[in-house]
C-alpha cells in the first residue's frame, strides 16, 4: 500500500514555502480572482508569482495544484477559461475544477491536463464520479465531507480514479456547492462569488453584557464577555427553533481526523488534503509537520496515539470533530 | 416578434406530507388549475420515497387524464445504494426526466432528453451548453442566479427551454445530516419521519427572533417564501419560459390562477403579490436573487435591466 499524499493550502506564496518545508507532498492554491474558492482580500497568486512557485516547488520536490474551483459567473466564462489558461502555462500539476463549463474547457483545450475533481462539485457516489470520469476525464476527486469510512473504503474500490479526503481545518456542514445559505444572507456565496459568510459583512456587537457577531446584520451568535467568540460562519450560528436556542446545523467545530488517518489510508484513499488556505504561514507549517509525522509514522507501522493531539489548539474555538467520517454525525 | 405564452408548472413536494394530503393536493391540482406540466418524486430524502410512492403514482395517472405533462424528479442527493438505485430507475427509463444531481447524468442515456433540475449547478451559459449537448432540453436554473444571469444563458443557449423558479421557500443548501433529527435530539437513521409535523418546513429565528431559514430534514430553505415578481417583459426578455410554482399549504390552485393571470397580463406584479398573499400562510415575501441582491430581500424588480 503507498503512502499517503499530503496536500496542504498555499494562500500567499510565503505559505507555499513553509507548507513545502514542512512536508507537504503538494501544496494548492489558486489565482487572485474570483476563479477559487477562497476569493479574500489579500490571498492568492498573481500569474507571475504562480509560475515562480511551480518552479520553486518542482525543485524542492513538490506538486502544485491550481484551485479554479467556482462556477463561472454567467457572461464572463472568459475569465475562468483565461485561470485555466495560466495554470497550464505555469506548468500546474493538476487544476482542480467543479463547473463543467470549466471542465469542459479543460477537456476541449487542454486535454494532456491532468483534472482533479474539487469538493465544490459534491460528487460523492460512484456514479457521479463515473460521471466526471468519463466524461471530463478528471483522475481525481477531491470527496465531500458526508461521508463515512467504511462508505470511503466502499466507494474508492469501485471508482476508476484517485481519491483525496479533507482531514484537517474548516468543515462544511452542507454539501459543498450545494449550499446557498450565504447568498442569501448576504449576497456573496461560494457558488457565486467564491466566498462563504464573507467578512465585508460582518459586525461585531459589543455591550456591557454580551458580544454578538453578526452577518449582514443578523445575530449569528452571542456570547458572555471573556467566552471565546469565533468568526460567525452562517451555518456555525446559534439559532432559534420551537423556541428552543441552539446550534442547529452545527457547533462552532473544526476537522480533525488525525485518528482516521490509517483506516482511510486502509479505505484505498490516495491523498488527505488540509483545508486554510487563508489561515497563514504559521499555521500551515504546524499542520503539515504534525501531519508529515503521523503519516511516516504511519509508514513505519506505527500507531498514532501520539499525535492526535498535537494541533488541538488549532482548531476554531479549540474544539474538534471526526465529522461525518464516523457516521453517528447524521 | 409575437410574445411566448408563458407555461406554468408544479415543481416537486419538497416536504413532507401524510399521503392524504399528497393526493388532496395532487387531485385539486389535476381538476382545478390551470398548470401546463407537474413534477412527481421525492427528491430532498430517500427515506420518505416508499412512504408516499403509492399516492404519487395514482396522482401521475391522475394528472395526466387531466392532461397534464408529468415529469419524474429525481433525489437531490443520493447517497445510499438504494437512493441511486431509486434515482438510476427514473434517470434511465425512457420518459422525460428532471436530473437533480451529477450521478443521473452518468445514469441517463446518452442523447435522451431531460430537464436539469435547481439542484443541478448550472450557473452559466458554457455549462449550460454542455448540458444541453448531453440532451438537456429544459434547465430550471440554481434558485441564486439573476435574471440577467438567466438572459446570458437563454440568448446564448437558444434551443433551451428556461424555468424559473417562482414561488415557494428557497431551495437553499443540502445536507447528509438531518435538522429535524437532530433538533428533535434523534438520528438520521432513527428519524421516525419527524419532519411531517412541518408541513412547510420548521421555521428558523435568529436568536434576536428574527425569521430567517426554515429546515425540511436534510434540506435547510428560506424562511422567506420567493416570489418571482419581475415585470412580465423582463421574463420574456430572460427567454424565461416557464414558471415553476414550488407546493407549500397554501391554497396551490389560487396561487396558479394568480400566476396564469399575471404571466398572460392581466394583473400586474402588485395584484401578483396580493393574490398570493391572500392563498399562502402568513409570509414575508422575497424576490433578492433575481436582481443580484440578497435573496431575503424584497425589492421592486424595476422594468428595465439595470447594467
Amino acid at each position: 500500500m503507498g503512502s499517503l499524499e499530503l496536500v496542504c493550502p498555499a494562500g500567499s506564496p510565503a505559505m507555499l514555502r513553509a507548507a513545502v518545508t514542512s512536508g507537504a507532498d503538494a501544496v494548492y492554491c489558486g489565482l487572485r480572482d474570483e476563479t477559487n474558492a477562497r476569493n479574500f482580500p489579500g490571498l492568492n497568486f498573481s500569474p507571475e508569482e504562480l509560475a515562480d512557485a511551480v518552479e520553486w516547488a518542482h525543485g524542492h520536490g513538490a506538486r502544485v495544484l491550481v484551485a479554479i474551483n467556482t462556477f463561472a459567473r454567467a457572461g464572463h466564462v472568459e475569465a475562468w477559461r483565461a485561470a485555466v489558461d495560466t495554470a497550464v502555462a505555469a506548468g500546474a500539476d493538476a487544476i482542480i475544477a467543479a463547473d463543467i463549463g470549466v471542465l469542459s474547457y479543460l477537456r476541449d483545450s487542454h486535454p494532456g491536463q491532468r483534472v482533479h475533481l474539487s469538493v465544490q462539485a459534491a460528487a460523492g457516489s460512484p456514479e457521479a464520479i463515473a460521471f466526471y470520469a468519463d466524461a471530463y476525464g478528471v483522475r481525481r476527486v477531491v470527496l465531500p465531507r458526508v461521508l463515512s469510512a467504511p462508505e470511503i473504503a466502499t466507494l474508492t474500490s469501485s471508482v476508476p480514479v484517485e481519491i483525496e479526503a479533507f482531514v484537517f481545518g474548516g468543515l462544511c456542514v452542507m454539501a459543498e456547492g450545494r449550499c446557498a445559505l450565504s447568498s442569501y444572507a448576504t449576497g456573496r456565496s461560494p457558488n457565486l462569488s467564491g466566498v462563504c459568510s464573507p467578512p465585508e459583512a460582518v459586525t461585531f456587537e459589543r455591550s456591557s453584557s454580551a458580544l454578538t457577531p453578526r452577518l449582514a446584520g443578523l445575530a449569528i451568535d452571542r456570547f458572555a464577555p471573556g467566552e471565546p467568540a469565533g468568526y460567525p460562519t452562517l451555518c456555525k450560528g446559534r439559532f432559534e427553533t420551537a423556541g428552543e436556542t441552539a446550534y442547529l446545523f452545527e457547533e462552532p467545530v473544526s476537522l480533525n481526523a488525525m485518528g482516521l488517518l490509517k483506516a482511510l489510508r486502509d479505505a484505498g484513499v490516495r491523498a488527505v488534503k488540509v483545508e486554510g488556505r487563508q489561515r497563514g504561514k504559521a499555521y500551515v507549517s504546524r499542520v503539515a509537520s504534525a501531519f508529515r509525522d503521523a503519516i511516516d509514522a504511519l509508514d513505519r507501522g506505527e500507531t498514532l496515539d501520539g499525535y492526535e493531539r498535537r494541533l488541538s489548539d488549532l482548531a476554531e474555538g479549540g474544539r474538534e470533530t471526526a465529522g461525518a467520517y464516523r457516521k453517528r454525525w447524521r | 416578434m409575437t410574445a411566448h405564452r408563458i407555461e406554468l408548472t408544479l415543481g416537486p413536494l419538497l416536504f413532507h406530507w401524510p399521503e392524504a394530503r399528497v393526493r388532496d393536493l395532487y387531485a385539486r391540482i389535476a381538476d382545478e388549475a390551470p398548470i401546463d406540466r407537474v413534477y412527481l418524486g421525492e427528491v430532498v430524502c430517500g427515506k420518505r420515497g416508499p412512504r408516499v410512492a403509492t399516492a404519487l403514482a395514482e396522482a401521475a395517472e391522475r394528472l395526466d387524464a387531466a392532461g397534464k405533462a408529468v415529469v419524474w424528479s429525481t433525489l437531490a442527493l443520493p447517497a445510499t445504494a438504494r437512493e441511486l438505485r431509486a434515482s438510476g430507475e427514473l434517470a434511465c427509463a425512457p420518459e422525460m426526466v428532471e436530473l437533480n444531481d451529477a450521478s443521473g447524468l452518468a445514469q441517463r442515456q446518452p442523447g435522451a432528453p431531460f430537464v436539469a433540475g435547481p439542484f443541478l449547478n448550472v450557473y452559466n451559459e458554457a455549462a449550460a451548453a454542455e448540458l444541453a449537448r448531453r440532451g438537456c432540453v429544459r434547465l430550471c436554473g440554481n434558485v441564486e442566479l439573476s435574471l440577467d444571469a438567466l438572459a446570458v444563458i437563454g440568448a446564448n443557449c437558444p434551443a433551451l427551454e428556461l424555468e424559473l423558479f417562482a414561488y415557494g421557500r428557497l431551495p437553499l443548501a443540502l445536507s447528509s445530516r438531518c435538522y429535524h433529527a437532530r433538533h428533535h435530539g434523534r438520528h438520521k437513521d432513527a428519524c421516525q419521519f419527524v419532519c411531517e409535523q412541518d408541513p412547510d418546513g420548521l421555521d428558523v429565528r435568529t436568536i434576536d427572533g428574527e425569521p430567517f431559514l426554515a429546515v425540511n430534514g436534510i434540506q435547510t430553505l428560506s424562511y422567506g417564501v420567493h416570489l418571482a415578481d419581475a415585470p412580465v417583459n423582463r421574463l420574456r426578455e430572460a427567454r424565461v419560459q416557464a414558471l415553476r410554482l414550488s407546493p407549500q399549504t397554501g391554497d396551490m390552485v389560487e396561487i396558479a390562477k394568480a400566476f396564469r393571470r399575471f404571466a398572460d397580463e392581466a394583473i400586474d406584479p402588485e395584484g401578483l403579490r396580493r393574490a398570493v398573499l391572500d392563498a399562502t400562510p402568513p409570509a414575508r415575501l422575497v424576490n433578492g436573487y433575481l436582481t443580484g441582491a440578497p435573496g431575503l430581500r424584497a425589492v421592486a424588480i424595476p422594468r428595465e435591466s439595470q447594467p
